[in-house]
Order: structure tokens, then sequence, then C-alpha cells
């Protein structure tokens, strides 16, 4: 089963603004970007061609695990709002 | 500050730590505020599977006839997986009372929280703590995103992230090595298939505890649990493996459910929901400091895990239970001081809690260096072994057995072999020794 296929059992209610911020000249430099292997639900994706990286923050499951593993430690993470982002039915 | 805004106690997270903790505060009376991000209490968090009988029943003395549970576990099964083979032990015991139960968190938390409003206890859902309010070096209250909130004690139970306890310095960040992420998988199946596949009744429940496998020589382990209508199939691997090799967490949970001896197991079931979370594995030497001037932590925030024996909720709970014995002395003594809150520790220390994780100590630094041998060569080996004890091939016993010794110290060097049992051997006696 592919992850898009696992992520559309989560119940989401996306807030329009990210929770998660990274540096971009940071990522620029990251050697192994393990933000964009690490995560469980796939959230983050480099730009090759923009030099950016991509935060799908909407498929966020708030583990903290991008946080943690962030080689540059420059990845800003919050939980979103009291109102927003994941809800297990069945954790 | 308003003195609407002012309680006796906050306590961040609706989780078992935080409702353990603001139950017990208000069945004493005092006035306690249990502030929880999610929409619902349990709807942020995840877990392997089973709650505890004992450690619940501290809490909830009639949780066995009130809550909502899914099955009594009366089999435990540790799966010793190969690439493709497998050594399966299991224990089973119908006739003693359960020592545990499957939950559903989503529903199980909601039902400790609905307990908690009875007792008393303000529940206030839906509100993120951005962080601690302090005035001298003693915290006296939260920031939420809509107003400030003012209490003589604070205690964390805000989960695994505590961002709140390093806000204030208790808490060092965690290094990727000291957490396990983990992945699951909620797989919906006829009762009557659980039933027969698991070889169980209708309300009993089976648990497996998988080794190696796609996770070989990974500090990594994989669950499941059966539920009334569902079974979880889950994995959780130290931060650190996956960084250092570039793996996927899901991708390994896919690989597990494709193994032949668990391939069976979950055939036909629908996922019924995928979900993540992070386990704090860093055990006793990574504990943070647990109290300071009116603040107070508990469960994962506090790093209270016994991965060993696969125990959380019941440390979550009884340490709950401890910081809000804690909170109900302080506020009678009206000393709400750093030196006033340590009588938590030292409860802490008292109890199994912290002479549990002090027996384990080494444990995940030996797990670290040994990875490669104890969750991958002797696992193999134990697989291997039942395979040439089992074959029936018209070559001579004794050769065969030969062949095997000579295998294995071939494989593995002998200097790794007595490095092995040295750190075997010292494992057991930091886990032995009387102090």
């Amino acid at each position: 089963m592919v992850l898009e296929d696992k992520l559309f059992t989560v119940k989401y209610t996306p807030d329009k603004v990210s929770h998660l911020v990274p540096d971009n000249e940071a990522c620029k430099t990251c050697e192994n970007r393990t933000c964009t292997f690490v995560c469980p639900a796939n959230v983050y994706e480099w730009d090759e061609v923009h030099q950016k990286l991509i935060v799908n923050f909407e498929n966020c499951l708030e583990c903290g695990a991008c946080r943690i593993a962030c080689t540059k430690h420059t990845l800003k993470w919050e939980y979103p709002k009291g109102t927003k982002g994941v809800t297990f039915k069945l954790g | 500050m308003a003195e609407s805004n002012k309680t006796d106690v906050i306590v961040v997270g609706a989780g078992p730590a935080g409702i353990a903790c603001a139950i017990t505060i208000a069945r004493a009376g005092k006035k306690v505020v249990l502030i929880e991000r999610g929409s619902f209490a349990g709807s942020k968090n995840v877990f392997g599977g089973a709650i505890y009988t004992q450690p619940t029943k501290e809490i909830f003395p009639d949780f066995e006839t009130a809550a909502p549970l899914e099955r009594r576990n009366v089999e435990h099964k540790f799966a010793i997986l190969g690439e493709n083979d497998s050594t399966v032990i299991s224990y089973k015991n119908k006739t003693e009372t359960a020592g545990s139960y499957t939950v559903i968190r989503g529903k199980f938390d909601r039902w400790m929280a609905e307990q908690a409003k009875k007792s008393g206890v303000y529940l206030v859902e839906k509100t993120v703590v951005r962080e601690l309010l302090t005035d001298n070096g003693k915290v006296v209250g939260v920031k939420t995103e809509l107003e400030d909130y003012y209490a003589d004690i604070v205690v964390l139970a805000d989960g695994v992230n505590s961002l709140l306890a390093k806000q204030i310095g208790l808490r060092e960040d965690i290094q990727p090595k000291d957490v396990a992420l983990s992945v699951k998988e909620v797989i919906k199946l006829d009762k009557e298939k659980i039933n027969d596949r698991f070889n169980i009744s209708d309300d009993e429940g089976c648990i497996y505890e998988i080794f190696g496998g796609p996770m070989l020589g990974m500090l990594g382990l994989a669950f499941m649990y059966t539920n009334q209508n569902s079974v979880t199939i889950g994995l959780g691997i130290t931060l650190n493996e996956l960084v250092e090799r570039g793996i996927r967490p899901y991708d390994l949970l896919e690989n597990l459910k494709t193994h032949p001896t668990i391939a069976p197991l979950i055939k036909d079931g629908v996922l019924e929901e995928y979900s993540a979370h992070l386990i704090p594995e860093g055990g006793y030497k990574k504990i943070p400091k647990l109290s300071s001037n009116g603040v107070m932590i508990a469960g994962d925030a506090a790093m209270l895990v016994n991965n060993l024996h696969w125990e959380g909720t019941n440390l979550a709970m009884i340490s709950g239970k401890l910081a809000g014995e804690t909170a109900i002395e302080a506020l009678n003594k009206n000393d709400f001081s750093a030196k006033s809150l340590y009588t938590y520790e030292e409860k802490l220390k008292n109890s199994f809690v912290m002479k549990d994780l002090n027996t384990y100590k080494d444990l995940m630094d030996i797990a670290h260096k040994k990875s490669d041998a104890f969750l991958d060569y002797y696992l193999r080996t134990i697989n291997a072994f039942f395979k040439m004890f089992t074959s029936v091939d018209s070559i001579p016993k004794r050769k065969k057995y030969y062949d095997f010794v000579k295998t294995f110290v071939k494989e593995r060097k002998f200097a790794n072999i007595v490095s092995d049992v040295l750190h075997g051997i010292k494992l057991l006696w930091s886990i032995l020794k009387w102090y």
C-alpha cells in the first residue's frame, strides 16, 4: 500500500498556515535532508529546481521526528492550533 | 493577575499521566484545570495497544466494567523473524484475570477524561499551551493561544515532545538515539477471522512482540494487538537508525506486513487508520529534572518508559498520580517551592517507576552497541538452529551439529562472540545486582 492511501485514512483539519517552518537557507546546504525520508507522512520534499523545501504540512501526523532528526537544528516546529491538525480516532 | 483565571493546579495534557494527576487532585477537593490540545482527550495520542490492569485500577477501580475496552489479553507471543522464516514462543493463560486489555485511545482516553470531569476536573480542550509563565524563576501559569491562566502549580504531562519542559530548562533537547519513531496501522477484520487466526474467543486478546524480519540489525521492534473488530500492527525504530540508514518507516512496516508469518494474520483486512508517534527510549539516564519551583513533569514528557517490558501508560498513570499527591500536600502547606515539590521525585524513587528504570539503566547503551549481535546475528542463529533441528535430509545428525557450530563461529568472529557474551553478562549483572 502506498503512503497516499494510508494518509487517506487519517482525519485532518488543516490550518491555512504551516506549523512547520524550515530555514530554507540552511536546507540548501543540508547534506542529507533527513526530514525528506524519516517523516512518516512524507511531509517534506526537496524541490531541486527551485532549491526549496516543500512542506506538505497538511499531512503532518504531529509526531515530532523531523524536529529531532533535523541535522541543522533549524526547523521551527510547533503544534498546530488547538482546533487544527490531525485527529486520531484509533490511536 | 485576574482572580478568575487563577486555579490551584494546571495540568497540561489529557493523556494517562495528565488525567491521573488531575483526577487525584480533584478527588482531594482542590481546583484543577486540565488543558488538552486535541479536540478530545486521546485524539492526538497513539500507542501500541494495551493498558495494564493493576495500575489502571489504582486510578479507576471500576474500569474493567465501566471503560470502553477491546479485549483482555490472554496470550503473549514472541516472534523471531528471519527474512522468510520464524520461531515463535507463546505464553498463554486463560484462567487468571487479565493483566492487560487492548484499548483504542480515542475511546479510552476520552472515557478517562469524562471520569475526571465527573470528579470535578475542569477540562479545557482544543487549546494549545504555547509557553509557561514564570515569575522570579517560579512557574506561575501557562500562556495559551487565547489567554493566560495562572496556578500555584503547573504539571507538565504534554507528551514526548514536551516543548514546555525544554522551555524552562528542565529537559535537554532529545537526541535521535533517545526516541523511537513508531508507525502503526489499525486493520479492520471480521471478529470471526480474528478469533480463528489468533486462536482466541470473542473477548480474548493476543499480543505479538516481533523481533527481526525487516528490522534485522536495527534497534527496533514490531507489535501486533487484537481489538474487537480490528488488528493493530506497528513497529518502532530508533530514530537514529532511520537517519543513518536513510530508511522510510512506513516502508519497513509494509515489508513486515508481507512476511510469511505475518501476512496471513492480516490477509483481506482493510486499513482503518494509519498513525505515527514518538516513544521516549532514552531510559533512566535521560530522565529530566522532574520538578522545580511551581512545576512537575510526568509521563512521556518525563521520558518514563520501560521499553523492554512495553510499559509506558502505567508509568504515566502512576507518575501522574504521585505528582497529584505531591500537589495536594504542597497546597495544604501552601509551599510550591522546588524543595516542596521535590517530594514528587522522592515518591517516584520509592516506587517501581524509578526502581525499574534504574534496573535497566545500562540496557540502551548496550542495545545501541550490540544491535548487530542481539537483534541480527543471534536472531538468525535461533532460526538457523530450528531449521537444522527440524530438517530431515539423510545427513547424519552429528555432522549437522558440527556444521552448525562451525558456521556459528565462522560467521561471527570469536572475539565478537566473547564480547557479546561479556556484554550479556554485564547487562545481566546491571539488572540483577542488589543496590
